[in-house]
């Protein structure tokens, strides 16, 4: 049993990770390959007062990725993404 | 909003022989969380230590109360800058817990309720410098703050200091743990600024 901490919507991703991905992720549609939830990246829950940026799925809690910057570059870890379908132009 | 700190580093004011360098002093305790706070019944609650060999070792919470208790008084210090003075804990020692365990292992990986893991030398939670800790200024530990029980270990950056503690397994080679395995320091001595790997 647990009970939510604050966290914000996946919207607050643009930004960061803007400096990573050409195409703004948060438009992206993903698939969780532990839970089976579906739906758009804004939907996600991001975990923004510790040492790094926490993503997880608002279906199952599962890590989602991880964001750090440190002085030697951003350290992105997407291990729990799951599958994401990008929006590209015809 | 900018979410990705620019990073850690850097020096503030505060007694230079009780802030370390980057940290600055705050009387409120702040809340960190990597996710939902695990609410942990202490009915269930158990600790577990397993070592290298795979012998486990495991006390409930009854047992743990039972143990000799102990009273650090410390300050602690997170990485995102902030340290803490003068706090007052109850809880068991390492040494306790860690009398009747046969091992040569070198290093610890600490586990959360949660999912949380953090990775220290075994060396650094013994001769009185860690702790199971249940109470917090004369209270039990409120889940926010890792209650009923979390990893108490003062002199390393406190994301060492697992909140919702459940076991230790004793490891012969290092294994990164949440933090570290994201670029974060291995050791993390606040003294040295160890923030990140390779500081």
């Amino acid at each position: 049993m647990s009970t939510p901490a604050t966290h914000l919507d996946g919207n607050v991703l643009a930004g960061p990770l803007s400096e990573v991905f050409a195409v703004d992720v948060t438009a992206a549609e993903r698939h969780c390959a532990h839970c089976g939830d579906h739906g758009a990246f804004a939907r996600l829950r991001v975990y923004t007062d510790g040492p790094g940026l926490v993503v997880r799925c608002p279906g199952c809690e599962v890590l989602v990725l991880r964001l750090v910057r440190t002085p030697r570059g951003l350290v992105l870890d997407l291990g729990g993404t799951g599958c994401i379908t990008l929006p590209v132009d015809d | 909003m900018n979410l990705i700190t620019r990073g850690f580093h850097g020096r503030r004011g505060g007694d230079p022989t009780r802030i370390p360098p980057g940290q600055y002093e705050t009387h409120d305790f702040p809340v960190l969380t990597v996710g939902p706070t695990p609410r942990v019944d202490t009915d269930t609650w158990t600790f577990t230590i397993t070592t290298e060999t795979g012998a486990r070792h495991t006390w409930t919470w009854e047992q743990l109360l039972a143990l000799p208790q102990e009273s650090p008084h410390t300050d602690i210090h997170c990485v995102t800058r902030w340290s803490k003075l003068d706090t007052d804990w109850t809880g068991v020692s390492l040494d306790t817990l860690l009398e009747d365990v046969e091992t040569t292992a070198e290093y610890a990986l600490a586990h959360s309720h949660g999912g949380y893991t953090t990775d220290l030398p075994l060396q650094d939670l013994t001769d009185g410098q860690a702790w199971i800790a249940h109470t917090f200024d004369g209270h039990p530990l409120d889940p926010e703050h890792g209650g009923p029980a979390r990893l108490l270990v003062p002199h390393l950056y406190f994301w060492k200091s697992a909140k919702w503690i459940s076991g230790l397994t004793l490891l012969d080679e290092d294994e990164p743990g949440f933090w570290e395995q994201a670029g974060y320091h291995d050791y993390g001595d606040p003294w040295r600024e160890q923030r990140y790997r390779g500081d």
